[in-house]
């Protein structure tokens, strides 16, 4: 029934911005209120009002969202780097290894983590749109969810990853996990030389939202103090 | 899209608003609730026509695979959304579109 479907009506507003994946330096649209923000408005307050749910739930999500970030990853990886029977328990199984390091999931998707070596290095992204280690890492970039990123990962790896200014020798595999909505992945990146005795938190420094989808490595010691 | 050839990654990031953290949470809240799958609504970003999937951000694209999903699950209908779009354009510009 596509006479049933809503439209954004694009004519009413000569100013509708392109795609974020495509306007790096789009404008602060906030006080913009557009075709698209009045139907979340909209949405919003007809669920309320027909008590599919509730202001405190939707302001609940929101704060949940604000509060994840890569530093829970950052802390799950220096862990696993310093604590060798959790870093086996997090590649066996990484949801409950997470949960043990006291990530909470909203949904019920698998975590599973894979291990950069000296002989393979991994990436992660989803083709199919957006899936994301959120749990871990908090709301994905733009980037990652661009047509560039997801249309090139999966093709020519290196390039995409050089573009990162990541430089790996020839002889090291690259693999690519393509995520879905049931499965996510998260890289555990190798452990820079020259952070032996490290602790803990000092090392969770080194360890970036990039290293962790694969992109990057994670930081060199010299370059935090 | 997987495959296709593209130009280079922009590696571009935007601090998310308000609203887009919103539209992020009915996603997550209606389906946790059943309301609709996940699959429904990439089914229904992927429904959207190229120029308009090109045209339209991210959570654009999803608040209105949201809206079309919870309509054709009956959960709210076409004629509720127009009624309620038409209010929000009456409310003063200072209530930010929201109930006063």
């Amino acid at each position: 029934m596509p006479h049933d479907e809503v439209h954004e009506h694009h004519h009413d507003h000569p100013h509708v911005h392109g795609g974020a994946d495509h306007h790096p330096h789009r404008p602060d649209a906030d006080d913009t209120l557009t075709y698209c923000r009045r139907l979340e408005i909209a949405v919003r307050e007809l669920l309320i009002e027909k008590g599919h749910l509730t202001a405190d739930e939707i302001r609940g999500a929101v704060e949940r969202m604000d509060a994840r970030g890569p530093h829970l990853g950052a802390r799950v990886v220096a862990k696993a780097w310093t604590d060798p029977a959790f870093k086996v328990r997090l590649l066996a199984d990484g949801t409950a290894a997470c949960q043990e390091a006291g990530i909470t999931f909203d949904q019920s998707t698998r975590l599973i983590v894979v291990e950069n070596t000296p002989d393979t290095h991994n990436m992660v992204v989803c083709t199919l749109c957006s899936c994301y280690p959120r749990m871990v890492l908090g709301i994905p970039p733009d980037w990652y969810k661009s047509r560039a990123y997801r249309s090139r990962a999966v093709r020519e790896p290196r390039a995409v990853l050089r573009e990162f200014g990541t430089e790996l020798p020839d002889d090291m595999a690259v693999r690519v996990h393509d995520s879905t909505a049931d499965m996510r992945y998260l890289v555990l990146p190798m452990r820079p030389a020259g952070t032996e005795g490290w602790s803990e938190e000092r090392l969770a420094a080194l360890v970036t939202r990039d290293a962790m989808i694969g992109v990057t490595q994670a930081k060199a010691p010299d370059s935090v103090t | 899209m997987g495959g296709l050839p593209a130009g280079p990654v922009v590696p571009a990031e935007h601090d998310y608003q308000l609203w887009e953290k919103r539209v992020d949470a009915l996603m997550v809240l209606c389906s946790s609730k059943r309301m609709f799958t996940v699959d429904e609504l990439r089914k229904g970003i992927e429904a959207l026509p190229p120029d308009a999937y090109d045209r339209m951000s991210y959570y654009e694209r999803w608040i209105t695979s949201i809206c079309n999903a919870l309509i054709h699950r009956g959960i709210i209908s076409i004629e509720e959304v127009r009624g309620k779009l038409a209010d929000i354009e009456q409310r003063p510009p200072e209530t930010a579109g929201e109930k006063g």
